[in-house]
């Protein structure tokens, strides 16, 4: 809470702006104190291992320089999957708050509504049927992702669209695509467990430089986008009738949203396997700590990141044996959504 | 805002999909005056309210807002002109009300916001005139129906719009919470001079509010005018299909609507209508 408690009387114009500069500073503090989280956890993760490095090693390795065994263990290992890391729990927590932001129901992110799915089995057939290079990949699950919210989108589409019903039929469709990439993975001539769970859950096992780059161009590109964006699409919260009254631009700010929202996941999902519930969880966990009132899309980007740095960690080091990235993520996001479904069912919401 | 605006639809057709909702229909909103839009379920009262407020783009003819084309307008200016409050706006979860007021600024900042101490003014004096201020810093969530509708209000005050549309603004408030947001829209009008249209379902909470009512019937203006003039048991069995008796109300003078239905009315009365008729002419007087 403030500092206002709600039974001072006659608060005055004065002491509201206050309250305010409050808040946002608050705000701006909890981003902050995100931001540096991630960057201690990415560091941890360059210098933890089979072998420990200090900073002062990986910071030798960071300028360029070469340091015997560190070079290769933290300059071609760890830094590719650490970045990786980073920028898709970014990504799929920028994804993921947009459209929970947008549909107004945090049910409804893209990991739940079948548009990783979609990217991750067009990303399976690409890789591992047709055998196509990274990047082509990247391509074939961006249009498959567009795709499928294309799809998700025309099934649930019926005098306009309806938050409860685009989410049911995205699980359905979820459910569809998911038994595309088990099926390819059965199939697949060389059965590899590791390529089998990246698809499956996700992994940043083998995390290349390869992998990083075009993820990378992806999230400076359309991250700018989605932030500018940010306003709009809270005041989209409202409903599309009180939004348009107050300047936005309904359709065309939903559209770009839409479309910039999915390439992300595409990038991601293309890089790492769609890593299980990180997009649906980010937002929600954002949310909670920052306080309501602001864009949410810094601190779930943030917190994505913060997520899959950490479970990246402890998958591989916490347990006897190596869990990919998405099994942990996993084992946090599946209670949350039982308790989702859980709580709106008890407030008698259809959803 | 001295300045006033005029708001006016020429002959137009509105509907959704495949359905026609408001044939050729002209009205235009009295400048510094408060409108009140009356008329049956699905007669399209919203539908014409949305189309004023640029929400739905007519099939023929036009919404026209100071000499231009609202179409072809940009959005923002609109917005700086125009204000809505919607049937049942949703607030993000966990809002507080100072901040879901502050958005109604929104219209009136760049691509590159920043808040300045003009926004900051805006909000106080919309929390202050909707006597919101001591309440500026809870959540909306917890709030009565009553608090939470002045909030919306708040919210488009902010905005500082010369025109303001309402869509049921007193939907899901008991009566006293009703009078009091139409009280409220009244000082809003006389202390600012703002231009006010809202779709009521209460007729007599319409009457006694409106400085003009207008009555649809079947998406077709039926009557418009001062309410003593409109508000007659004819228009009433006209617009609703209901018989009843318009007498004037002993508070405010102006016209109020008895209806008669099928019980639990004395015999004089079924054989009297038209006493109800002649009441009504002599509220009109």
């Amino acid at each position: 809470m403030t500092a206002l408690a709600p039974e001072i009387h006659h608060l005055t114009g004065h002491d509201v702006a206050r309250a305010r500069r409050e808040r946002r500073r608050r705000r701006a503090l909890v981003t902050g104190v995100l931001g540096v989280l991630v960057v201690v956890v990415y560091a941890a993760s360059l210098m933890v291992g089979q072998t420990f490095y200090g900073p002062d090693e990986v910071w030798a390795v960071l300028r360029g320089e070469t340091v015997p065994g560190a070079s290769f263990t933290v300059g071609e290992l760890r830094l590719p999957r650490a970045s990786m890391a980073v920028l898709t729990g970014a990504a799929f927590g920028l994804a993921g708050v947009t459209f929970q932001t947008m549909l107004r129901n945090p049910l409804a992110s893209p990991d739940v509504i079948g548009i990783s799915s979609g990217a991750s089995a067009a990303a399976v057939v690409a890789l591992v049927v047709l055998e196509l290079s990274s990047t082509a990949t990247s391509v074939v699950a961006i249009l498959a992702a567009l795709a499928t919210a294309l799809m998700i989108y025309a099934l649930a589409f019926k005098d306009g669209v309806v938050g409860s019903r685009l989410i049911l039929i995205g699980i359905g469709v979820a459910a569809m695509l998911d038994s595309v990439v088990a099926y390819v993975i059965v199939r697949a001539a060389q059965w590899d467990l590791q390529v089998a769970m990246r698809w499956l859950t996700g992994s940043l096992n083998n995390a290349t430089w390869d992998q990083v780059a075009p993820l990378a161009i992806a999230v400076v590109v359309a991250a700018p986008v989605l932030l500018s964006q940010a306003r709009a699409l809270e005041l989209l919260q409202h409903g599309d009738d009180s939004a348009a009254s107050l300047g936005v631009p309904v359709e065309r700010t939903r559209l770009l949203c839409i479309c910039t929202a999915v390439v992300l996941i595409a990038f991601a999902t293309a890089a790492s396997g769609p890593i299980a519930f990180v997009a649906f969880l980010a937002g929600p966990i954002a949310a909670r700590v920052v306080g309501p009132g602001g864009s949410l899309m810094v601190p779930a980007a943030l917190v994505g990141a913060l997520l899959v740095l950490t479970a990246d960690l402890a998958g591989q080091f916490a347990f006897d044996a190596r869990y990919p990235v998405g099994v942990i993520t996993g084992v946090l996001g599946a209670p949350y959504l039982v308790y989702l479904l859980v709580r709106t069912h008890r407030s008698g919401g259809s959803l | 805002m001295t300045d006033t605006h005029s708001l006016e639809v020429r002959g137009v057709t509105l509907g959704y999909a495949d359905r026609t909702v408001v044939e050729d229909l002209d009205l235009a909103l009295a400048p510094g005056r408060i409108t009140c839009i009356v008329g049956a379920n699905a007669c399209g009262k919203s539908t014409v309210l949305r189309s004023m407020a640029r929400l739905l783009k007519p099939r023929g003819g036009q919404v026209v807002l100071d000499g231009h084309d609202l179409h072809a307008l940009p959005t923002k200016q609109v917005a700086r002109t125009l204000g809505l409050l919607p049937q049942s706006p949703v607030a993000p979860e966990g809002i507080v009300v100072a901040d879901l007021v502050a958005r109604g600024r929104h219209p009136h900042q760049g691509a590159l916001a920043r808040w300045t101490r003009e926004d900051d003014k805006a909000v106080a004096e919309a929390l202050e005139l909707t006597g919101t201020a001591e309440i500026a810093e809870r959540s909306v969530d917890e709030l009565s129906g009553g608090q939470r509708q002045r909030v919306w209000i708040a919210m488009v005050l902010a905005q500082q719009t010369d025109l303001l549309l309402l869509d049921e603004p007193t939907t899901f408030l008991d009566v006293a919470h009703q009078v009091e947001v139409l009280d409220l829209l009244t000082d809003l009008n006389r202390a600012r001079g703002t231009t006010i249209a809202m779709v009521l379902h209460d007729l007599n909470l319409a009457a006694r509010y409106a400085d003009r009512l207008v009555a649809l019937r079947a998406g077709r203006l039926h009557a418009a005018g001062d309410p003593a003039d409109v508000l007659t048991a004819d228009v009433v069995r006209d617009v609703f299909g209901m018989e009843s008796q318009v007498v004037p109300d002993p508070v405010s003078g102006r016209p109020i609507v008895l209806p008669i239905g099928r019980h639990h009315v004395r015999p004089a009365v079924v054989s009297g209508t038209a006493a109800g008729v002649s009441a009504a002419s002599a509220a009109g007087s």
